[in-house]
């Protein structure tokens, strides 16, 4: 007995980890899959319905501009992260005198939450007394600023805080690429004759193809999850011009009680991410076989 | 080394001096300006706290304030002292308190005995064991929230402190793991399998070989669950409400609170109180911060 225990005793301690995992992801997701295929509405029920859910999901307005929305944010939220990042790491990399207080600087919104974030950008953004207001009292009396509170324009207002929360996050992870380069390959094209601007556009910025990866894969994941942020900033209004699939998905289930339709709803993210993640999963993977 | 890369980049510099020098200012003036976009909002969430509305409504968002007022942080954190309608943050800061401590004490332990079983008690299939739990990193939460729902129901502890430390512990655990396996498959196994050899057994290995040299990644996994927890929402928002609602929730139900008269200076006061704990950590540790998030950045 003591022999058996001795002998498994790492299983049994890796055993939690599993059994939770287990339980909590994979058992939930799989139940939340069963559901989306059930009439189910403030109970979840047992029978099977079929795909009704996903029917009447792609079939509902507020669904469709919650997928317009987060299309159109995670395309933009993408390229001023990625723009931004590069332009901050490239800049940063060139023996910057007090480089450490600016990267502090365009990093440390990442330790906020998107509730403190959306908090902060709401007062700055309202039309009364915030950004509006500083340019009239400037002189600019004309000047309007009223996306937070404009159908049309509210969803960009969440790029805005979005792309403040982040983009210091891409510049990081570009810095690291670039420090990890080798000193010789700058330097044997300089000698070359290479300007700056060729090195990086020609040589730097193409080693980079892994970070660009990374980036594109933690920023799409970031984006189809926002929550916080369009809570704490619009709350999903003017209307539901700024709803996004993680809010549709809450509040179908617990302010309209459609646990069917917002299992439904759930699984769809769900397929989004995996779409992602997994070619990402197997790439790393791969790489870590070849080492 | 160091010197001759100098020395080189110095010849080039002197070819064409000027348009270097154009080149450098060129470089400061973006810098800045990307600074100063960044540091605007928590200036303007640190003056905003200090004026009084009077001032608020004068001033534009910039103005620096009349003098250190600090009566809408004491209303924020502690309330007015009126009864109903009165909700301030004090007993939702100890919340999260109560909620992070446990939390990131019991994912930061199982994930570091799974990190070590996984890299240095290796078996056949570690490697599926490993990625199935990886995959815990990545699924969004949508996808868990409602049968969690029922779950904490069933089990009695739905809208308590105690279901979020059990929510928080699960779904930290794949990021946990993450951290020590990483971090423990660049320690030599010769020195575990000698002491294997001199029959040290599993928990004596850990104790006496891997923990020693375990502090730089316990300080990143402690950081990197801390500000996962404190600033989580979802969680939060879904699990709890009233009295035992963590710090996050709190806040935004201060904000969206529709009193007679909006109280920027209170909300920004409430924000700044809410953001303070993981903004010392950040500046503190800030490079345990960054090694945490570049290597768990998986998380939105």
């Amino acid at each position: 007995m003591l022999k058996w225990l001795e002998k498994n005793l790492p299983k049994i301690v890796m055993a939690p980890a599993v059994g939770l995992i287990g339980w909590f992801v994979y058992g939930f997701v799989l139940w939340t899959l069963y559901i989306s295929f059930t009439n189910s509405k403030i109970l979840p029920k047992y029978e099977l319905w079929g795909v009704g859910q996903y029917v009447k999901l792609w079939g509902s307005r507020k669904w469709l501009i919650a997928v317009d929305n987060l299309l159109i944010f995670t395309a933009l939220f993408l390229i001023f992260c990625v723009v931004i990042g590069i332009i901050l790491a490239i800049f940063l990399d060139q023996k910057i005198r007090a480089e450490g207080v600016l990267r502090t600087i365009y990093l440390y919104p990442m330790a906020l939450s998107f509730i403190v974030t959306g908090t902060a950008w709401k007062w700055i953004l309202n039309p009364t007394l915030g950004i509006q207001k500083m340019f009239i009292d400037w002189g600019f009396e004309n000047f309007t600023f009223d996306w937070l509170v404009n159908r049309e324009m509210a969803i960009y207002t969440i790029v805005i805080a979005g792309v403040w929360q982040s983009a210091g996050f891409v510049m990081a992870l570009f810095l690291a690429g670039l420090r990890s380069v080798e000193d010789e390959i700058v330097k044997a094209a300089k000698i070359d004759g290479a300007n700056l601007f060729t090195v990086y556009w020609k040589i730097l910025l193409p080693m980079m193809r892994p970070v660009f990866f990374t980036s594109f894969v933690i920023l799409v994941h970031i984006s189809i999850k926002s929550y916080d942020l369009i809570v704490a900033l619009t709350q999903g209004g003017p209307g539901i011009s700024t709803t996004m699939p993680a809010l549709y998905m809450t509040q179908t289930a617990f302010h309209k009680s459609q646990v069917g339709l917002s299992a439904a709803s759930a699984m769809m993210m769900f397929m989004a991410v995996a779409a992602v993640i997994i070619p990402y999963l197997y790439s790393e993977l791969r790489r870590e076989n070849a080492r | 080394m160091q010197d001759k890369t100098h020395s080189s980049y110095k010849q080039l510099e002197q070819k064409s001096k000027y348009t270097n020098l154009f080149l450098r200012w060129f470089l400061y003036f973006v810098l800045v300006i990307f600074a100063l976009y960044f540091i605007f909002p928590l200036y303007v969430m640190v003056v905003t706290s200090l004026k009084t509305m009077e001032e608020i409504r004068q001033g534009t968002l910039l103005t620096w304030p009349s003098g250190l007022n600090f009566d809408s942080w004491l209303v924020a954190w502690g309330g007015r002292g009126y009864g109903a309608g009165d909700t301030f943050l004090k007993p939702y800061f100890w919340n999260s308190i109560k909620m992070v401590v446990p939390a990131v004490f019991f994912s930061t332990f199982i994930g570091a005995m799974a990190g070590y079983v996984l890299t240095k008690w290796r078996f056949k299939g570690d490697k599926w064991v490993f990625l199935f739990l990886l995959f815990g990193c990545f699924i969004p939460y949508q996808a868990i929230l409602l049968p969690m729902a029922r779950t904490l129901g069933v089990l009695g502890i739905s809208n308590s402190v105690i279901g979020l430390v059990l929510v928080h512990t699960v779904y930290g655990i794949p990021f946990t793991t993450l951290f020590f396996r990483n971090f423990y498959v660049s320690i030599p196994s010769e020195l575990v399998k000698a002491a294997r050899i001199d029959g040290a057994g599993f928990f004596k290995i850990f104790f006496k070989i891997l923990l020693p040299v375990s502090t730089p990644i316990i300080v990143v996994t402690i950081i990197w669950q801390f500000t996962q927890i404190w600033n989580d929402f979802l969680f939060g928002s879904t699990f709890s409400f009233g009295e035992a609602a963590p710090i996050q929730v709190a806040l935004n139900n201060m904000v969206l609170s529709s009193t007679s008269v909006k109280e920027y200076n209170v909300d920004m006061a409430s924000a700044i109180i809410a953001g303070i704990p993981t903004l010392i950590v950040y500046v503190l540790a800030g490079k345990y911060f960054i090694r945490g998030l570049t290597s768990g950045a998986v998380k939105g």
